[in-house]
């Protein structure tokens, strides 16, 4: 039923769907996870690294962390190669916007700058939509920090923490039961985000190669502060998560 | 040939503006407002001619109208406003440029009173205080002698005051009537005025 309709984005079905968008979305449910987790003091964005060969160099920075601007951040899941197109088109918004008013962008406008570049390809001139799902992390004075998803459609919303990317639907649910009301801290959040990275990853044991740890805080000036965790400090906070997995149950 | 003086004073910006619109040797009116409110919190005094008065100024403020518009509410600081009207003017030099020399003052809960100065080639510096105009050969050195950082209200009134007391005495050109509005935490408002602009 669906064939007749789904391979022109710019179609809808009868039942009021538009399929090639759906498609992209499943598209990234096949890429590697990112758990974003909105902290009192601070924003954490943890990383699956899918290492498809031990013959690929090691990426020099980053293959799933992006810095946007001095004060926001992005996570990619999907295909990397549609995401570097929409990296730089944040990147030149949020500075084109630095360069009229010298003052940061405020996060919201920069999501939104992004996924209605996007939704433009899900109703204009016949090309197939972006495959690739955000996790945008950002301070500005408006809203403090603040953790947008972004999918294919051009669709976004602001989480307190949030999954994408495969396994999506496990790391939720676990989020729904271990994210208290109370937002955690910094340390907090870096942990919770590797407990749902275990769960998501289920069945391979955790490590620092495989997990990209990320957070964003402010330092005592008051500006933004980017920085993915050394080798040894990612190994910190697996083994504490480890540490107190092992220790759970015990009275 | 007009005269835009303002003065920060500790928790507000006073913009004064000179209230004649003349060309050659016709004055076509002598109770315009050159002070054009621009949001709640900022308002910006500009020195040029009538046309270009009026472009400038509604652009500038239904674009600034536009921004809160489509950002739910937030406005721009003041120091973004002055930004935005540089990158304006400098965008438009090459091609049609505003001939306006301005003094863009606002308030901001943050940051408190700030003051930008531009002129038509799109300069921008933020400023404690300052004038447009022939005017400014006759006042700046009156705001040099009298501004203090802690400055009331009242006393940077009476900086504007004699100001223009200076301009009536020895310019040559006669501007009898001038608008002063002060911008504070409670907005824009008018202290005196030497022509109603209401009065058609």
């Amino acid at each position: 039923m669906a064939r007749r309709y789904d391979s022109s984005t710019t179609t809808f079905s009868p039942e009021g769907r538009l399929h090639q968008v759906e498609y992209a979305i499943e598209a990234i449910n096949n890429a590697g996870t990112c758990v974003g987790i909105l902290a009192k003091d601070g924003i954490v964005m943890a990383s699956e690294r899918r290492i498809t060969s031990g013959l690929l160099a090691p990426a020099k920075t980053s293959e799933k962390t992006y810095k946007l601007c001095d004060h926001a951040a992005c996570n990619v899941a999907g295909l990397t190669a549609d995401a570097n197109i929409l990296i730089d088109q944040a990147r030149i918004y949020a500075a084109r916007n630095h360069y009229v008013y010298q003052d940061p962008i405020p996060v919201e406008q920069l999501v939104e700058h992004v996924c209605n570049y996007k939704q433009a390809y899900t109703q204009y001139g016949g090309l197939r939509p972006f495959g690739v799902a955000f996790l945008f992390a950002g301070y500005d004075i408006h809203h403090g920090f603040q953790l947008y998803q972004s999918d294919p459609s051009g669709n976004y919303s602001g989480w307190k923490a949030t999954v994408i990317g495969s396994n999506n639907q496990a790391g939720k649910s676990l989020l729904k039961t271990e994210y208290k009301e109370e937002a955690p801290s910094v340390q907090e959040a870096l942990m919770l985000a590797v407990k749902v990275l275990n769960k998501t990853m289920d069945g391979t044991a955790a490590s620092v190669e495989k997990m990209e740890l990320f957070r964003m805080t402010l330092d005592e000036d008051g500006n933004c502060q980017h920085h993915i965790l050394t080798a040894e400090e990612a190994k910190d906070v697996i083994d504490s998560v480890a540490a107190e997995a092992s220790s759970s149950g015990d009275s | 040939m007009d005269t835009v003086l303002a003065i920060t004073f500790k928790g507000g910006v006073v913009l004064a503006a000179d209230q004649s619109n003349a060309r050659s040797i016709i004055s076509y009116q002598s109770n315009i407002d050159k002070i054009k409110e621009l949001t709640s919190h900022s308002a910006m005094g500009v020195a040029g001619p009538n046309c270009d008065l009026v472009r400038f100024t509604e652009y500038i403020a239904k674009n600034l109208a536009l921004y809160k518009l489509n950002h739910d509410g937030t406005q721009l600081s003041t120091k973004a406003q002055a930004n935005f009207c540089r990158s304006e003017l400098a965008e438009a030099l090459r091609k049609g440029p505003y001939q306006v020399n301005l003094l863009l003052g606002g308030f901001d809960k943050d940051v408190g009173q700030s003051l930008y100065y531009m002129d038509y080639l799109a300069a921008l510096e933020k400023v404690n205080y300052g004038a447009h105009g022939h005017a400014s050969n006759f006042c700046l050195s009156i705001m040099d002698k009298e501004y203090r950082d802690d400055l009331s209200e009242d006393a940077a009134l009476k900086v504007i005051d004699h100001c223009i007391h200076e301009i009536h005495t020895r310019f040559l050109i006669s501007q009898p009537n001038f608008m002063v509005k002060v911008i504070d935490k409670d907005g824009v408002r008018v202290v005196k005025f030497g022509g109603d602009p209401a009065d058609t």
